[in-house]
């Protein structure tokens, strides 16, 4: 195990010490304080000082890590016995948003549940890993070939249901979150090649599927200029904010595109441009180590994982967050189309936020609730 | 079995072996590495390769360079009233594609600007994708604030103001024709806007500004160039004469179905034009399409034979060269006279006049007997010394110089009708100077509209003052019980004048008959003249069509006027003694 080995030196002791029964993992939690410091001075120049709004998020954020502490508890062995269950009515809910669900900003994501707004696809970011863990956890890996199909049901279901909404950013999330658990799982890498080949075969019909703005959307990302003032305005907005940053950025509270109201949804989807155009190269290598850390340190969790489930769920959600941050950041800088898919734990908005931490409780969970056995 | 053996096979397809989790864990940790190299290669080509390039992106989208409006010069009377005014206005504009997401609230915004709502939908719709279009240029102060009010209450973005001039003429159609009128980027189109737009432009001034998204400026960064508001102009017009002129044409003109008229007031001492005056009018408020018959400044523009009103010029001609003196008898027996195959004929058969009686009854045989014992030469360089055949300049742009023909074409037939006003055409403007020569002693000065106007003061002499104080005195007698013009008579005042009644000519085929150009010109008080005056009305349909009876009493009622205005005391004894005694018995 030299990968772990490696991994290992990462980490420190964790769950160990008089703080033990908080059942945290202290470097994990150190990455993502850090982060979401960091995320909240950002936040604060976006909303253009504002702080009315900075309250919200930090009232946000107080909710999002209690959640996370409250989830870290629970041990595994109980999400494991709840993923099915969570997954069902996940699904559930999916299919009730399609029937009688609310419709925001042009599309239908929102369930209302009388008191709160609940968007069922968040459900699924955390319920579609569990579920796949649980699954493959039945049985020593590899995975035979019933339970690959069966996961890859389990991962096209919500994935479809979700994309219908249409919500391109949150399927496409989930799609990758269960296709990692799987490839973690050991799906053959002749059949990851097969799938591979029938994915591009398939491309013609999904974009044949596609919703008109979708395509658009695709067209525009090929081709910014060819709608300045349309679809490619946020392209073209978000890249020249960043790139003029520069290498250290134009200062704090200084940038100029995104204060002149240039920028687009500068707070939320594309509030990594305003890192970039007023940090510069230095604050956005900053800001990824960060992130780099959590990833490791979440992978890491998952290799020392006493058992299947804890590690392809630790994976699972780890490697969720990861792709958030590799779709919105190449969103941003113009290497991948425009998906509405926030920057994770710095973005403006609870919804992402309160997911994230939840499943970074679970992380901590599969580390600090292990069984004393002297394997 | 059969199946657990396919499952088998199909197992050993798919996954021969247990996979090596390390190389698995392996490969993915190096997808991950290697999106993130991709994410930070991405930010570093922006970043530092094309940061230059995306940094002058970004000021070409902030940088903006915003006008700042100035004022065109004001057009002004001689008193310093103003006849031409930009004042600020507001004019809205809109960003179609913020503007856009308000949809619910465009049916308001077309309310307070008091447009159709499906109109203002229909051209967002045609400007979608724009950035710019003009909501409503120039509004009413009241719709400015409409609008600012429904931003204020519903957070309309996408709107903006500018400022701009809008040009304002107070003496409407009265001035209309002198004046002139603006396009709506405030270039002068017609008149003194026109021959001046040069020094009354504004020169608006430049800013650079940054622009946020939604067009607000946020801040000036420096003034490019400062604005410069146009240059003033003053004109010599007097807005109150110019007022009751254009008042008694306006009468006349309707009290004789006439097509139309002119009239122009000239200060004899200055040659200043006080006013100057045509029919019919138009507003340059409200300029609407291009009835150009209706915008034309007749008093320089329009042609006419100036009848009888020339006879006064012809007898000066013969008192300056000692062939007659004002009481040397002249016999218009019996009413007609042949020269050649023609006939010059009076109206009446005025029998034995002398010189200041061929003025007093417009005798035409009369005339034409003192003219045919001149020299055509002599008369012709007279009468251009009058200025007859040439442009007085006063500043007017497109004014016409009349025709004067060369004496060498002249027969004696046209020596003879060149002696009561037929054979040439002047301008109302052209027969006004003419007379300010007999008003000011002989001397003929520049006329002008312009205060200011550089050309010498001092004049020309002409012929000699004792001519031109005979000559205004057979004048007077025009303005008598027995003359021609006694309506054109002022009480308190000795008005000297001459009236005009021409046949319009209808180009080849001669002379019509029942379509006339009635003249007066006058000047008051006729010992030492103020003002000269000259009316004419353009075919008068009425039941009189005699310069007599359409033209003078315009004359009359608007010098009554001038003279009181400008303090011009009483020259004629018997009526002052009669005014004196009026004012003692007053309270």
């Amino acid at each position: 195990m030299t990968g772990s080995a490696r991994l290992s030196d990462l980490g420190g002791g964790s769950g160990r010490g008089r703080l033990a029964p908080l059942h945290l993992d202290w470097p994990l939690l150190f990455g993502l304080v850090l982060l979401c410091s960091i995320g909240l001075l950002v936040l604060y120049s976006a909303v253009g000082e504002d702080p009315e709004r900075l309250r919200g998020q930090l009232l946000r954020l107080a909710l999002a890590f209690a959640l996370l502490i409250g989830v870290a508890q629970i041990p595994p062995a109980q999400l494991r016995r709840w993923s099915l269950a969570l997954f069902a009515a996940g699904v559930a809910m999916l299919i009730l948003v399609w029937l009688v669900g609310d419709t925001g900003k042009g599309a239908q994501r929102w369930l209302d549940l009388g008191v709160v707004r609940f968007q069922p696809s968040e459900l699924l970011k955390l319920a579609v890993p569990m579920v796949l863990a649980w699954l493959f956890a039945q049985r020593p890996l590899p995975p035979t070939i019933p339970q690959l199909l069966v996961a890859a049901a389990i991962v096209l279901v919500p994935v479809v249901l979700i994309a219908r909404q249409p919500d391109l950013g949150t399927a496409l999330l989930v799609a990758s979150a269960g296709g990692l658990v799987i490839f973690f799982a050991g799906l053959s890498w002749r059949a990851i090649l097969l799938l591979g080949g029938l994915a591009a075969a398939l491309a013609p019909l999904l974009w044949a599927t596609m919703h008109d703005y979708q395509r658009q959307r695709v067209l525009t990302f090929l081709n910014p200029e060819s709608d300045p003032l349309g679809a490619g305005y946020h392209i073209i907005q978000s890249q020249i904010a960043i790139g003029s940053g520069g290498l250290h950025g134009k200062g704090w509270l200084h940038g100029t595109q995104s204060h002149l109201e240039f920028l687009p949804e500068r707070s939320t989807d594309f509030i990594f441009a305003v890192l970039g155009e007023e940090h510069g190269l230095v604050g956005i290598l900053i800001v990824l180590a960060v992130y780099l850390f959590i990833v490791l340190r979440g992978l890491y969790i998952a290799s020392q994982a006493q058992d299947t489930y804890g590690r392809l769920l630790a994976g699972g959600v780890t490697m969720i967050f990861f792709v958030y941050l590799f779709v919105n950041t190449g969103m941003v800088t113009g290497l991948l189309p425009v998906v509405g898919v926030p920057l994770p734990l710095i973005s403006y908005g609870g919804t992402s936020m309160v997911t994230i931490m939840i499943g970074f409780g679970m992380v901590m969970g599969v580390h600090t609730h292990r069984k004393r056995l002297p394997v | 079995m059969a199946t657990v053996k396919t499952r088998r096979r199909a197992r050993r397809v798919l996954a021969m072996r247990s996979p090596n989790y390390v190389l698995r864990r392996q490969a993915l940790l190096t997808l991950m590495l290697a999106m993130m190299v991709v994410t930070v290669a991405g930010a570093f080509y922006r970043q530092v390769v094309e940061t230059d390039y995306l940094q002058s992106e970004g000021a070409r989208r902030y940088l903006r360079e915003s006008e700042i409006p100035a004022r065109r010069g004001m057009i002004l009377d001689r008193n310093g009233e103003p006849l031409a005014v930009s004042t600020p206005v507001t004019t809205l504009w809109a960003d179609p594609t913020l503007l856009a997401r308000h949809a619910e609230h465009i049916a308001a915004l077309a309310a307070a600007l008091d447009i159709e709502p499906a109109r203002l939908r229909e051209r967002l719709a045609e400007n979608a994708g724009r950035r710019f279009m003009y909501l409503k240029r120039r509004v009413h102060p009241r719709e400015a604030d409409a609008v600012a009010a429904l931003i204020d209450r519903v957070g309309l973005t996408g709107i903006g103001t500018e400022t701009e001039y809008r040009r304002f003429y107070p003496g409407a159609e009265v001035f209309g024709h002198v004046v002139g009128f603006t396009n709506i980027d405030d270039h002068g189109q017609e008149g003194i806007e026109r021959a001046f737009d040069r020094s009354l432009r504004a020169h608006p001034g430049l800013r650079r500004v940054i622009q946020d998204g939604l067009h607000n400026q946020v801040a000036e960064l420096e003034q490019v160039r400062a604005p410069r508001d146009g240059a003033d102009l003053a004109l010599t017009l007097d807005r109150r004469l110019q007022f009751i002129a254009y008042r008694e044409l306006k009468r006349a003109v309707e009290e004789h179905q006439a097509v139309g008229g002119s009239a122009v007031i000239l200060d004899v001492a200055s040659g200043e034009i006080l006013a100057m005056v045509n029919q019919p009018g138009y507003n340059p408020n409200a300029v609407l399409g291009g009835d150009g018959d209706r915008r034309r400044n007749r008093a320089l523009t329009d042609v006419f034979e100036p009848g009888s009103s020339m006879k006064p010029f012809v007898v000066a001609l013969a008192l300056e060269n000692g062939l007659v003196g004002p009481n040397t008898p002249i016999d218009t027996r019996p009413g007609t006279l042949a020269i050649g195959r023609y006939r010059v004929r009076d109206v009446h058969d005025y029998g034995l006049l002398d010189t200041t009686g061929v003025i007093t009854k417009s005798s035409n045989v009369g005339i034409v007997k003192l003219a045919l014992r001149m020299d055509a030469a002599t008369m012709w360089q007279f009468y251009g010394h009058l200025g007859f055949g040439t442009r007085t300049q006063c500043g007017f742009p497109g004014e016409s110089g009349g025709v004067l023909p060369h004496h060498g074409q002249w027969s004696e037939f046209e020596q003879a009708t060149l002696a009561f006003g037929y054979g040439l055409s002047t301008t109302t403007l052209q027969l006004a100077r003419a007379y300010a020569v007999l008003a000011a002693d002989g001397v003929r000065r520049p006329v002008t509209l312009l205060q200011g106007d550089a050309r010498p003061r001092d004049g020309v002499r002409v012929f000699s003052a004792t001519t031109a104080r005979q000559v205004r005195a057979m004048m007077e007698t025009v303005v008598s019980d027995q003359g021609t013009g006694r309506r054109a008579a002022i009480d308190g005042y000795r008005v000297a004048g001459k009236t005009g009644t021409a046949k319009k000519s209808a180009g080849r085929e001669g002379y019509s008959a029942g379509r006339y150009q009635s003249v007066f010109a006058g000047m008051v008080p006729a010992g030492a003249p103020r003002f000269v005056m000259v009316v004419m009305v353009d075919e008068p349909h009425g039941k009189s069509y005699y310069g007599g009876l359409v033209a003078a009493p315009v004359f009359s009622r608007v010098m009554e006027n001038a003279l009181r205005l400008y303090n011009v005391p009483p020259d004629d004894p018997t009526h002052a003694l009669l005014l004196a005694a009026t004012a003692e018995g007053a309270p």
